[in-house]
């Protein structure tokens, strides 16, 4: 057996994934904590507990993600672009184009029929289009994230919220509430101003089939169809795996390959 | 000649009573949701101010995001025309003007006879208005009206790594947990939105004399904040409130209005039935 290990650490969460022979083993999703460091260890020890290993038994463990630079336990650090890139591609071989939604950032990324990076966009700069924008009305309106996406089904006539900013756009759902819109309408809405974001981001890399979208925000139905919508093609759902582990799959594949090249 | 300007903003309301261009009276409020009830109010402590009565004004010009849903205004002004001609009335010699507002910021440019040939407005970020240095005056639990006073007592530098407010919201949070003293980090803050307002400005082309107007302009860490971002001295308004800057050109404005009229009594205000329907934004507490 040779376990190998990827850990994405991200803003808001922190994911590991415990492969073994290209195959998954365990995962683990949790809240980030104050420290990396600790984050690391709390997700990586929930993943080693589910494959009922230690951390002895891995072989080579890849960091990545926002914090990856504070993470003691790994053997190499590796770009977040090229883990979800690497991750996307193991979930959706075909994939063409990545759209990557995080809890602080939005990525899209366009690759070629080998999987290399032909062009690649990011936002971090603003919270609007990434999953803090979404954090941010689902704590207004009073539901949890994933309740929030599920609105959007139950919608006949979303609102349009008529700014960017996360800080403007709380002041224009407090109107809406308080004019009394349907929480359904209202969180319609969020989720398409969130879809128009990533579609601008989308676009300007070109986007090329098959289309994957991967972080948390992919759980999010209402965003994806809109998205779909906007983009005018079908974005390709996946089982294999939670899309919101893509980052620490592709850890997890690096570190396989890293053994692979060793042996 | 008496008339009155008022400048509906998006958090405070303001007016100014002139006689022949001379300033009578001022008043500032924290305006409430209702633009003409913040109007009404503004109007009569501006006037108290000024020992005068609704009467005595013959023309009101408005101004400001409410501008539009005040009944007993004649004429409604843009907010860059009025921020423009108030500060060319107190300083002839301005070029640039700067207005830091509560929801918005602006930068103008100014010919030598003070007419506007360029200008930029930011309403659509909240980074760089007035409502970032709230949002994190409350993180911090301070006062939004102390920070400058408390920036000055900065010891040590710190930067902000982020413009956006609710990312720099959790940063201000951070840093106070890895123990940075609270002087220091309004002071990276004003730094940090201070590099915002330059950005804005040098894309209009910055020119002497640079005037600071507005709210924002009352705080003296962002005042030197932006002095050291745009790398040329500002100037304050002389002897004015900068924040009331909006409402004297309104009443600039009035006063011309007033001079091209024939009549002797006020200008007969048209019974407006304008409702507040919401364009203005405001938040209280989130």
């Amino acid at each position: 057996m040779s376990f190998v290990a990827g850990c994405d650490v991200g803003s808001l969460t922190s994911k590991a994934v415990i492969m073994n022979n290209g195959r998954i083993v365990s995962s683990a999703l949790m809240r980030s904590k104050a420290k990396p460091q600790i984050s690391a260890e709390a997700v990586m020890g929930d993943a080693l507990k589910k494959a009922g290993i230690s951390m002895d038994d891995i072989n080579f463990c890849v960091g990545t993600g926002y914090g990856r630079k504070n993470i003691s336990f790994v053997d190499k650090t590796i770009s977040e672009i090229a883990c979800h890139g690497k991750g996307a591609r193991w979930l959706v071989p075909t994939a063409k184009t990545i759209i990557d939604i995080g809890g602080q950032d939005c990525k899209a990324v366009r690759l070629d029929q080998n999987g290399s990076v032909v062009k690649f966009v990011a936002n971090d700069k603003c919270a609007s289009g990434t999953g803090r924008f979404l954090e941010v009305m689902a704590r207004l309106l009073q539901v949890t994230i994933d309740e929030l996406g599920k609105l959007s089904k139950k919608s006949n006539s979303p609102i349009t919220l008529s700014s960017t900013c996360t800080v403007w756009a709380q002041a224009d759902i407090i109107k809406y509430l308080n004019s009394g819109h349907k929480l359904e309408d209202i969180g319609a809405g969020v989720n398409s101003a969130m879809a128009k974001r990533a579609a601008i981001l989308a676009n300007s890399v070109g986007v090329e089939q098959d289309i994957i979208m991967t972080g948390g925000v992919a759980k999010n139905e209402g965003v994806v169809h809109d998205l779909e919508k906007l983009l005018g093609r079908k974005i390709k759902r996946t089982r294999k795996a939670d899309p919101q582990t893509a980052g620490a799959i592709g850890a997890a594949l690096f570190a396989t390959e890293s053994i692979n090249g060793r042996s | 000649m008496i008339v009155a300007g008022c400048d509906i903003g998006s958090l405070s309301a303001k007016a100014v009573i002139m006689d022949n261009n001379k300033i009578m009276g001022t008043g500032i409020i924290r305006a409430g949701t209702n633009p003409f009830e913040s109007a009404d109010e503004v109007m009569k402590i501006a006037l108290n101010d000024s020992d005068l009565g609704m009467d005595d004004i013959k023309v009101i010009v408005t101004t400001g995001y409410g501008k539009e849903m005040v009944p007993f205004a004649n004429a409604a002004e843009s907010e860059i025309v009025c921020h423009a001609r108030g500060a060319f009335w107190n300083q002839p010699g301005v070029r640039t003007v700067i207005d830091i507002g509560g929801q918005d910021a602006k930068a103008m440019r100014l010919d030598e006879n003070g007419k506007v040939i360029r200008y930029l407005y930011n309403d659509k970020c909240a980074s760089g208005t007035g409502r970032f240095l709230e949002v994190m005056a409350e993180a911090l639990e301070v006062k939004l009206e102390d920070m400058g006073k408390i920036s000055a007592r900065s010891k040590e530098k710190v930067v902000l790594s982020n413009q956006c407010v609710i990312f720099a919201e959790t940063e201000v949070v951070s840093l106070v947990n890895e123990g940075k003293e609270v002087p220091d980090i309004i002071k990276g803050l004003h730094k940090a939105m201070a590099g915002r307002i330059a950005a804005m400005a040098f894309s209009i082309g910055v020119e002497d004399d640079i005037v600071m107007t507005g709210g924002g302009a009352k705080n003296s860490g962002l005042f030197n904040a932006l002095s050291d971002s745009l790398r040329k001295p500002l100037k304050a308004m002389n002897g004015i409130d900068p924040q009331i800057n909006g409402a004297l050109g309104a009443a600039l404005a009035a006063t011309d209005i007033a001079k091209q009229s024939q009549f002797d009594g006020p200008i007969r205000r048209p019974n407006s039935t304008a409702q507040f329907d919401g364009p203005i934004r405001r938040i209280d507490k989130v």
